[in-house]
């Protein structure tokens, strides 16, 4: 009798929710805008429509036995019943059930994850394949993304061509970080030591908020960045626009960027070969010093000695 | 006196009106302190009574009192937090000062709160209900205790002195490393927390033996009340958890303090290692605060439902499978580290697999509940409250346990409000409600049922005001540990509502702190030893139970044993009186408490690295533990006249 003021309280806290959020597209993980997310979701569907029914057959046994055993004098009271093997059979043998239902798409996903999603778009034109690929490396507290098939740097905001599989190649400078843009898919850890990999793809041009989700220090709650999705014709004018209006990113400038900072969005029209090691803080410094033996086998061909030359 | 001065302002924290309020108001509190001891002459009686005490049911009331204090301090940091998070661009908290925040708050529930809670109403029900005079090793016991309270206190130490960690609960590498985290706050997080995992493990040793070896005759393992199986199993998890973290918490300290490479990005330290064994211990932690609390809910409900738990072997072996399991899936904290495919896939099926035993046992206290005679006591409400809410929190987890879909829900609020539905709705009502249940056995009063009902709705109902709407927010893109956010992504009226209600559940934890004084005072006296009409071994004796819990050592011949006896009474068998003989009971010892204090001025000399601190420290540990080894008197007996006065107070014996 109690519990049905509780679930007064739920449903009208429910509908309050419902009424605050207004329009679901502020739900970024139920607003999947490309393939990846996409699958994502009917995963999350397919759980939450079994997870309700668990939880709605929880609840309805609970209430029963509380409003009819509840009460003072209640007539079938019997101390006697502790145990009933076909019942207890039959509540192991639905989870079990349950479990599998789940468990099937589950693996299906999460195979799928590894190959990239098929392409609904031509590639632009300065492709080399069919995919794009984009280096992301997390900095406190910031992303740098680098384009290494068409040889430019983007730094907090990222554009990438609509209906093309994209596949980031994630790295860390400095601290962990994950790599998260709900609406297109879900995330993936940036490390310094292990190079990861996660495939995204949008459906249609869009502007769309990824963020870091992995705790990183002082600045990390404002480590977002913005994926900007494009026809092939608008990423094509993009990339030149990039190469003719952007700075280069030199070495000095980069090492600026190494800093733990929050920064605003930029764009170079080209960045120096040596930052596609993606060396990590503790090689990086080390190259300087000229201490660390991790640099054994390095090519030694950058300009870092001679940083600085022009900006 | 420059030199002076820089070290001072490093060495206390400064700059900021909260801290030098906490500050203040430690200061005050310790004088008022040492003001009433020494103006009541108290000074002797603590020490006597309390600080050297081996008592199985005083160290209980000791645990507890140290896990609501911890809890106090833990649900201010809450507050602090939800507070900064109402409003969009909120500027109460800054960045440094929120990410201290929400790790001293991680830190102080999981290891401050948690545990001691569950290891006072262990201490305190374990011994009786299975008949014995104390756990197997009361000194130990004691060492248990006073290590993990002097670990709280430089855990504690460092909001005003040196500066808190600031890393998150989970520390992890490298951000927790000396290079990306200098200063002193990390070093107190990694020596607090092991020192107090020393006395955790030590616990797991002692409850294991005690359970294993001390029951009553005739109390077969399949006889055992269902909490004291309960701690069994965590005993046994205790003891494989433990050390993984005693070695990771080591290895950072190292690589901290003397510069090992470890976990360190440089010089090929691998930062994943420390979130493998991490979690290692991590998960196993997770059913470490749970699965007692799974044991007390089975004692309440069957009691306030006067029924025998239902499928009791049945629950007993979900506790066991659950227990495996729990060792199998701490990769799932981590699917988004790149794993391959055939690893997320087995942790994946291996996480669901433990909602099977949970499962039967959400169904088996629902149908103890059928055809019962339901008594909604305070407790009891505890109990009744944690079925539908933790199967949220259970069902949220098997959606997280879908390796492709938690690349969506990781490290996001969806993840937060997880883990809060089951520690929540799991630890913390099991908690309140062992609690509220075990009182009467702890003091010998009741604690007024309306102000617990009171303290019981408003604590419960604000909770699903804080962390249903959470699950939204995570979906909406929010992650934890954000110490702010910007407007317009439609979050400030979803985080307002979840701040309404963190200060709800200030308000009930409020309430039930107002309870335990006016009860104090007002409460009704419990003089019959079993106010609830309980059936297990623990009622059978007076509320507080004597010294030695049992004059006789009872004789077990069933499971709810004291519901047995108490049959056979009112079917009129008379129970013969046996004479008394005098009782063996150990002596108190100040050492425990000595070696701890060694242990807290060897931490802070390592925290801030000073060795001509750190090292005598540690030779005053070894000291103290030569010593022991040389006491050879270390027991006395209770003799006979003595116990016939206390039975015959009792009304046990005329």
């Amino acid at each position: 009798m109690k519990k049905t003021f509780k679930m007064k309280v739920l449903g009208a806290l429910s509908l309050l929710l419902v009424l605050l959020t207004g329009c679901s597209n502020h739900i970024a993980v139920l607003n999947p805008q490309g393939p990846v997310a996409r699958e994502q979701y009917h995963l999350i569907v397919w759980s939450l429509i079994m997870m309700s029914l668990v939880l709605a057959v929880v609840l309805i046994i609970f209430i029963y036995v509380l409003v009819r055993f509840g009460r003072k004098n209640s007539k079938d009271y019997n101390p006697n019943d502790t145990g009933n093997r076909k019942l207890e059979i039959v509540w192991m043998l639905i989870p079990v059930l349950i479990c599998v239902a789940l468990a099937v798409p589950t693996l299906k996903v999460l195979f799928s994850m590894d190959q990239p999603p098929k392409a609904t778009a031509e590639a632009p034109r300065n492709f080399a394949g069919k995919t794009l690929t984009i280096d992301v490396t997390s900095v406190q507290w910031k992303w740098l993304f680098r384009y290494p098939e068409q040889n430019i740097e983007t730094v907090n905001y990222v554009v990438i061509p609509k209906g093309v599989p994209v596949k980031f190649r994630l790295h860390a400078y400095d601290a962990m970080n994950a790599f998260w843009v709900p609406e297109l898919g879900g995330q993936q850890y940036t490390m310094t030591d292990m190079p990861m990999q996660l495939w995204l793809q949008a459906d249609k041009p869009g502007n769309y908020l990824g963020r870091s989700s992995n705790y990183s220090g002082k600045g990390f709650a404002k480590m977002d960045f913005h994926v900007l999705a494009k026809s092939s014709n608008d990423f094509d004018s993009w990339i030149s626009d990039i190469k003719s209006n952007s700075p280069a990113l030199t070495m000095t400038k980069y090492r600026e960027l190494l800093k733990p900072n929050n920064v605003k969005p930029m764009a170079f029209s080209s960045y120096p070969k040596e930052i596609e090691k993606n060396l990590n803080k503790a090689q990086m410094e080390g190259k300087e010093s000229g201490k660390s033996d991790s640099m054994k086998g390095m090519d030694m061909s950058g300009d870092s000695g001679k940083g600085g030359h022009h900006e | 006196m420059e030199n002076i001065k820089t070290f001072l302002s490093h060495f206390f924290v400064t700059g900021d009106p909260m801290i030098y309020g906490a500050d203040a108001s430690i200061a005050l509190v310790s004088v008022a302190i040492v003001f009433v001891l020494t103006y009541f002459k108290k000074w002797k009686w603590l020490w006597r009574e309390w600080l050297t005490t081996v008592d199985h049911k005083r160290i209980g009331i000791m645990y507890i009192i140290a896990a609501l204090l911890m809890l106090f301090r833990g649900g201010v940091d809450a507050l602090m937090m939800r507070t900064q998070l109402a409003l969009p661009n909120m500027h109460f908290l800054n960045s440094e000062h929120y990410n201290q925040v929400f790790t001293t708050h991680g830190t102080i529930m999981i290891i401050f709160v948690a545990m001691p809670f569950i290891f006072g109403l262990m201490n305190i029900a374990v011994p009786l209900q299975i008949g014995a005079r104390d756990v197997a090793f009361p000194f130990l016991n004691a060492v248990s205790f006073w290590l993990f309270f002097f670990g709280a206190m430089l855990f504690n130490l460092s909001f005003v002195i040196g500066g808190s960690p600031d890393a998150g609960w989970s520390s992890y590498a490298p951000y927790a490393g000396a290079e990306l985290n200098p200063g002193v706050g990390q070093n107190y997080y990694l020596i607090g927390v092991q020192i107090s995992g020393i006395g955790s493990l030590a616990t797991g040793i002692n409850f294991l033996v005690t359970i294993a070896k001390m029951r009553a005759p005739g109390m077969t393992l399949f006889k055992m009340p269902l909490f004291t199986w309960s701690i069994l199993i965590t005993s046994i998890i205790v003891i494989f958890a433990f050390p993984a973290f005693t070695v990771a918490l080591a290895l950072m300290t190292i690589d901290r303090l003397f510069g090992a490479h470890f976990f360190t990005i440089a010089s090929g330290g691998s930062p994943m290692l420390w979130a493998n064994l991490f979690w290692f211990w991590g998960h196993p932690e997770v059913y470490i605060v749970l699965l007692p609390v799974f044991g007390i809910f089975s004692e309440v409900i069957a009691t306030f439902a006067h029924k025998a738990l239902f499928g009791y072997v049945v629950m007993i072996w979900s506790m066991i499978a659950i227990s495996v399991l729990s060792f199998l899936t701490w990769l799932h904290h981590f699917f988004t580290m790149g794993n391959t495919a055939p690893v997320n896939a087995f942790f994946s099926l291996s996480t669901m697999l433990i909602a099977i035993p949970t499962g039967v046992k959400i169904f088996n206290w629902l149908f103890t509940l059928n055809k019962g005679r339901i008594e909604f006591t305070t407790p009891m409400l505890w109990a009744l409250a944690f079925i539908p809410n933790f199967t949220v929190g259970g069902v949220t987890g098997v959606m997280l346990a879908m390796a492709p879909a938690d690349y969506q829900y990781h490290n996001s609020d969806f993840l937060v409000a997880h883990f809060h539905s089951t520690l929540i709705a799991g630890t913390v009502f099991g908690v309140f409600c062992g609690l509220h249940y075990w009182w009467p056995k702890m003091f010998g009063y009741l604690l007024n049922e309306k102000l617990g009902k009171w303290s019981f709705w408003i604590f419960m109902i604000s909770y699903n005001i804080c962390f249903m709407p959470m699950y939204f927010l995570g979906l909406m893109g929010m992650t934890r540990r954000m110490y702010t956010y910007p407007a317009g992504l439609g979050w400030g009226p979803i985080n307002f509502i979840i701040t309404i209600g963190a200060f709800g559940m200030g308000l009930g934890f409020t309430i039930m702190a107002a309870n335990i004084i006016w009860s104090a005072i007002h409460g009704k006296r419990d003089t019959t030893g079993d106010p609830w009409d309980g059936r297990t071994l623990e009622w059978s004796t007076s509320s507080p139970a004597p010294e030695y819990n049992f004059a006789h050592i009872p004789v077990v011949s069933t499971r709810d044993a004291f519901e047995a006896m108490k049959e056979e009474e009112r079917k009129g068998v008379k129970r013969r009186q046996l004479p008394f003989e005098p009782i063996h009971m150990p002596n108190n010892s100040g050492i425990p408490f000595i070696m701890s204090a060694f242990f807290f001025v060897a931490g802070f000399g390592f925290v801030f690295e000073w060795y001509w601190m750190g090292i005598p420290g540690l030779i005053g540990i070894v000291i103290c533990l030569l010593a022991r080894s040389f006491v050879y008197n270390d027991h006395h007996h209770i003799p006979t006249d003595e116990i016939e006065r206390t039975e015959r107070a009792a009304g046990r014996f005329s």
